[in-house]
């Protein structure tokens, strides 16, 4: 292979996410209406539905806690890496074509996807916790040094979970298929509707062997700060993502050998 | 300088694997033209994804020393509810170039003018090439990777492209595969025939031409049918 320097490899690679980045956004979300405000309009009213439905009937899950931060940070999380996983699911295949251009690689079209999702999800969190902290329906953040870390480690955490499912539903259709069963099977145990305190030992251990629970746990800790038993390990989400990351990436050097444009 | 050292392809098939290149080596340096010449079936489809790097080779390697180009009118990378426009500032983007002098030339040359700003699923075919043949000259390749066609457009349409392509940038390198040896025969100063995954390069483009019309290869081809014809895109 001719070698490229570093840093020109680097200029190419961000030259070349950055258009597919503008290419999705105009694809998915066009010039109608208010375009590509869905982006991060989409995940608010989400989470506001949520948030204003606990809100009024309070209910707390039998326990209390600050019930808009908590569905706050709770569904954002969710969203963040979810959306980042599912965009990736079978992202490559419909865009093969893609590849005739030669600086773009099939690493190249999941990041441009993942960093839309990271764009709309981290709008929309922002957007929502100053929207609360304004309409008097929460505290500001006590950690928010926290707060920000916990968001980058999701991040990070969605970018390898991306990359890796992106990679793996290329081997086989049927991760396509089983993947949207499974995410809504997840979705008990994503963090979203419970602190991990308030559950068994035993079943604490197991929950959280999930990476994203440590997320949104250590989210929590910097919006509620002490008062709480808080559970959540930044070593262990950092192994688990650079895991699923390099993994991603070395099924995918496996996926572009095989793969069969048409 | 663009070089192929042992390029071999293999895919999967049903009842084992089929090898769609066998062993392909050529060197091609900087202003050189080659023709490749080969039946249906020969494996041209699979060299053009292989040097476009859209695929991999199951062994061997292809360097590059210098930028080679997309197929040659290739609108396949269009993304259809854009606009022409949206899709030009992609390839500007993506190659780095500059994206209002791109601008005027696609659009002097395409002769599309406001329909540039329609998305390309209202296109009809003509239209697409004539944007998709713009755009790829519109780049400055070193190389430029031709799959048959130039049969663009109408006659003054076709007239413009053979001008800009051969005339204006004569300096650079070709690779133009078909199964016309008259097109080759007029523009390459190399010229290779290949046959089931196999390619021999010829002295001159006389000595393709006979070896490729001389030999019965529609015959060949369809007798090796079975394991060379079912690869994708052909």
């Amino acid at each position: 292979m001719f070698a490229t320097p570093f840093r020109d490899s680097l200029a190419i690679q961000t030259r070349v996410i950055a258009a597919l980045f503008m290419r999705e956004i105009i694809t998915r979300f066009g010039r109608h209406n208010i375009g590509f405000l869905w982006l991060f309009v989409e995940p608010m009213t989400f989470t506001l539905g949520i948030a204003g439905l606990w809100y009024i009937t309070r209910s707390t899950h039998g326990h209390h806690v600050p019930i808009v931060e908590f569905a706050l940070t709770g569904y954002s999380t969710v969203l963040l890496w979810r959306n980042c996983a599912t965009r990736c699911v079978g992202g490559l295949t419909p865009n093969l074509s893609l590849l005739f251009h030669r600086n773009v690689k099939p690493i190249d079209v999941f990041l441009a996807r993942i960093l839309l999702e990271v764009a709309g999800a981290t709008c929309s969190f922002y957007l929502l916790a100053i929207v609360f902290h304004v309409t008097g329906l929460s505290e500001l953040p006590q950690h928010a040094g926290r707060v920000i870390a916990a968001w980058l480690l999701t991040t990070y955490l969605s970018t390898g979970l991306g990359v890796f499912v992106g990679a793996v539903s290329e081997l086989s259709e049927m991760v396509e298929r089983v993947w949207h069963t499974v995410t809504y099977l997840l979705f008990p145990f994503s963090g979203a509707v419970f602190m991990v305190d308030w559950l068994p030992p035993a079943a604490r251990d197991a929950v959280l062997l999930l990476p994203w629970v440590h997320g949104v746990e250590m989210l929590r800790s910097g919006f509620l700060g002490e008062g709480y038993t808080w559970h959540y390990s930044v070593a262990y989400m950092v192994t688990v993502s650079s895991f699923l990351f390099l993994a991603g990436l070395l099924v995918l050097r496996l996926v572009h050998r095989r793969v069969e444009a048409g | 300088m663009i070089q192929l050292d042992g390029v071999t392809k293999i895919y999967p098939a049903r009842g084992g694997r089929k090898v769609v290149l066998d062993d392909v080596n050529f060197v091609l340096e900087r202003g050189q033209k080659i023709g490749i010449l080969g039946p249906n079936g020969a494996g041209k489809s699979t060299l053009i994804r292989l040097l476009a790097g859209v695929e991999q080779p199951t062994s061997g390697a292809i360097r590059r020393h210098m930028s080679l180009s997309w197929p040659l009118a290739f609108g396949g990378a269009f993304q259809s509810s854009l606009t022409g426009l949206d899709n030009l500032r992609f390839i500007s983007r993506v190659y780095g170039c500059d994206e209002s002098k791109m601008r005027a030339f696609v659009d002097e040359f395409s002769g599309l003018g406001r329909y540039l700003r329609e998305p390309i699923k209202v296109y009809s075919s003509g239209m697409r090439a004539r944007l998709a043949f713009a755009l790829s000259i519109a780049v400055e390749f070193d190389c430029f990777l031709i799959d048959e066609v130039i049969a663009v457009g109408d006659q003054q349409f076709q007239e413009r492209c053979r001008e800009e392509l051969f005339v204006k940038r004569g300096d650079r390198s070709m690779i133009l595969v078909s199964h016309d040896p008259n097109l080759i025969r007029q523009h390459c100063t190399l010229a290779a025939v290949l046959n089931a995954g196999k390619l021999t390069v010829c002295d001159s483009v006389d000595e393709a031409w006979a070896r490729y019309c001389g030999q019965p290869v529609k015959e060949t081809a369809a007798g090796d049918g079975a394991d060379t014809t079912t690869q994708p895109g052909e």
